[in-house]
């Protein structure tokens, strides 16, 4: 088991209180598998990952706790963090195409950034060269500064810096949002790869395209408004999912693969609750065509079959 | 890198052409007749024909009796045979010497106190950035010293320290009672008389550029990039010198401009302390309605702007990369 999440509830602090983004997850990542991570914009996907690796302010960390190859990572002690930062846990950022001091030249930067983790930069040179190969740069943007190259560049550049010290798990947080469809594949892909080179040892793939996640994904877990609904391999979330919220979200997608272009694009009416004051219950219950009176209490995330998740008061033993 | 260049200095040599020509028409367009001024001043003979006669010499004398476009090539001429005309007030330095005797003041008193403060305020808005205990009592210090009207603040220094304690002096470059020289004596005056003047400007600076740093340090520190060293487990030391280093551009230009003001002098210190400089000299001459020194003074002034300008761009292409890689259309 690389990553196993118990009861972790992070929020926001802000000045018109807390806003509750992140509420007793309970997660497990195996090594070796890709993890899709899906739901609407502002459901918490950054935030999950972003409090496993850098936990910082206005983040507050409220309870719970994270394993990774069965050593508890202290995601609470920024200092003590920083440790496993880099080294077992790493993270392509959303924000990819601007994550390079602008007025550093790249291969200085990556000096100084090992250099301050302890590790010869030297040492590391010909492996960062091989790997500038896997993604298709060449060896000078070592030797360029972030504004020499293009979107796309940046991002495996990143990627490639990201994974430099083999981590046990690597997030990659939306890196194809920004793309056209042909990088898309091509950066998913290559992710696969990494994984199978050994960069990386497992990993969180978020994104709004589950397409891309039919794609590489072996499982997916389907987040609402700050808690977890559903989590099962690719192939039951596509096409049997069980809990209302993904079944709503699969049929609004075009159909991939077996149905092809069966339904139209079908939007889920309504909003998700804000998470600053959220209603009590299950979150999702205010769109839900099956909510009923139980609803109005937190439905717990169970296994409902092996490696079946759902947290839904209508599906599994509760019902 | 040379097509920007060219460029650049093209569109300051127009600048430089038209800021002349307007300065050019400032005593010829301007209210009032110099040449009927200073004769009044002087109040020579109450004949009017004698009156006449010195009129037409003097109006001779400054070229004033030709044709505007022949005045205006004469006045091109002169200038780049660095002959700024007569000053009517000081009459007859050429307005040239005038100038060359103030603007030494003006850089003594305004160098030290640009540089100086540049320096501090930096160093102390960077550490203001990361401390808080520094940042609760350097940063509200320096927004009341920014905030401060100068001129109060100037007041108040030579009313507290020249005339309750009574231990600087409040008017002039140096004693009076002395003749320059290179003797201890009078060294020891001349800092003496510089003391306040250079403390007030030091003051206001300090504090501008103190807010200036700490707040450019703060919005690098939120960037993305630190955000990503900080997810990469960088050390705080590591994130925080490239805030510093990018935080720093933008001051580096600030203080090229402000070097580049140094020749306008500080008008309003120069005339709370009554310090001889170009400043001082400028409101001497508004006052006394002599154009020609009021001319030879901005025209020092268009001069040490465009300079500081320029100057400016060209810093900007040798430190930013970003420009500097752009200017030269390299891309590898
Ligand atoms: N800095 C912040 N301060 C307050 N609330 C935030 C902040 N960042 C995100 N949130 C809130 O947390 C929730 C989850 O956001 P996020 O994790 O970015 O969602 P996702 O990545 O799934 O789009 C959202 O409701 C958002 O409004
Ligand atoms: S718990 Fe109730 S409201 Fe929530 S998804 Fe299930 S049925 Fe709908
Ligand atoms: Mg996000």
């Amino acid at each position: 088991m690389s990553l196993q999440i118990e009861n972790l509830s992070v929020y926001y602090q802000t000045l018109k209180g807390d806003v509750h983004a992140l509420e007793d997850i309970t997660l497990d990542v195996k090594l070796g598998e890709i993890m899709g991570l899906a739901g609407e914009s502002g459901c918490g996907k950054t935030t999950l990952c972003q409090s496993l690796i850098y936990l910082n302010p206005p983040m507050k960390y409220m309870t719970g706790r994270v394993m990774l190859n069965g050593n508890e990572l202290p995601i609470w002690d920024a200092e003590k963090m920083n440790q496993h930062r880099f080294r077992d846990i790493s993270i392509i950022p959303q924000y990819a195409m601007n994550a390079l001091n602008p007025i550093r030249k790249i291969g200085p930067m990556i000096r100084d950034l090992l250099t301050s983790k302890k590790v010869d930069y030297k040492d590391r040179l010909p492996e960062l060269k091989h790997r500038l190969d896997v993604v298709n740069l060449p060896h000078d943007v070592l030797g360029m500064y972030p504004f020499e190259l293009s979107g796309g560049m940046k991002q495996r550049m990143v990627m490639v810096l990201s994974t430099l010290l083999d981590p046990t798990l690597l997030i990659a947080d939306e890196i194809t949002s920004a793309l056209d469809v042909a990088s898309q594949k091509a950066v998913s892909e290559l992710l696969v790869k990494f994984l199978d080179e050994g960069c990386c040892k497992s990993a969180i793939f978020i994104t709004h395209d589950i397409s891309i996640l039919y794609q590489i994904a072996n499982t997916i877990t389907v987040m609402y408004a700050g808690y977890l609904a559903e989590k099962a391999s690719t192939e039951t979330i596509i096409h049997s999912p069980r809990h209302p919220y993904t079944k709503l979200l699969i049929a609004s997608l075009p159909k991939i693969g077996v149905k092809y272009s069966e339904k139209h694009l079908k939007g889920i009416p309504g909003h998700p609750p804000l998470l600053l004051n959220p209603p009590i219950g299950c979150r999702f219950r205010d769109r839900c065509p099956l909510a009923f009176e139980k609803c109005t209490e937190v439905p717990p995330f169970v296994e409902i079959e092996k490696d079946h998740f759902i947290a839904c008061w209508r599906e599994g033993s509760h019902a | 890198m040379k097509r920007y260049l060219l460029r650049k200095i093209l569109i300051y040599l127009l600048t430089f052409f038209i800021a002349v020509t307007i300065d050019w028409m400032i005593p010829r367009f301007m209210p009032g007749d110099p040449i009927r001024n200073m004769l009044t001043r002087v109040s020579v003979s109450s004949n009017a024909t004698a009156i006449q006669q010195m009129y037409d010499y003097y109006s001779h004398l400054f070229g004033l009796d030709l044709p505007l476009w022949q005045q205006y090539l004469n006045f091109w001429k002169s200038l780049f045979q660095g002959d700024l005309g007569i000053s009517t007030y000081l009459f007859p330095t050429p307005v040239i010497d005038v100038i060359k005797r103030a603007v030494p003041y003006d850089i003594f008193l305004l160098l030290p106190a640009i540089l100086l403060s540049w320096y501090a305020g930096n160093k102390f808005g960077a550490v203001a950035a990361r401390s808080k205990r520094l940042d609760n009592t350097i940063t509200p210090l320096s927004y009341i010293l920014n905030a401060t009207p100068y001129m109060w603040l100037g007041i108040l220094l030579s009313w507290f320290f020249g005339i309750i304690l009574g231990i600087f002096p409040i008017a002039g470059a140096y004693s009076y009672s002395l003749q320059p020289s290179f003797s201890w004596k009078f060294i020891g005056s001349v800092l003496h008389h510089w003391f306040l003047p250079f403390l007030s400007l030091f003051m206001v600076e300090f504090g501008g550029q103190a807010i200036g740093m700490r707040n450019m340090i703060i919005y690098e520190l939120e960037a993305d990039y630190s955000h990503y060293l900080g997810t990469l487990g960088a050390p705080q030391k590591l994130i925080r010198n490239y805030a510093f280093r990018n935080a720093i551009l933008p001051q580096v230009t600030g203080l090229a401009l402000k070097l580049g003001t140094i020749v306008a002098g500080a008008l309003v210190t120069e005339v709370v302390f009554s310090y001889p400089g170009i400043g001082y000299l400028l409101l001497a001459a508004i006052q006394n309605q002599d154009y020609f020194l009021i001319q030879g003074c901005f025209l020092f002034i268009i001069v040490g702007v465009l300079i500081a300008n320029f100057a400016i761009d060209i810093i900007y292409v040798l430190i930013d990369p970003r420009t500097r890689r752009g200017m030269t259309g390299e891309t590898s």
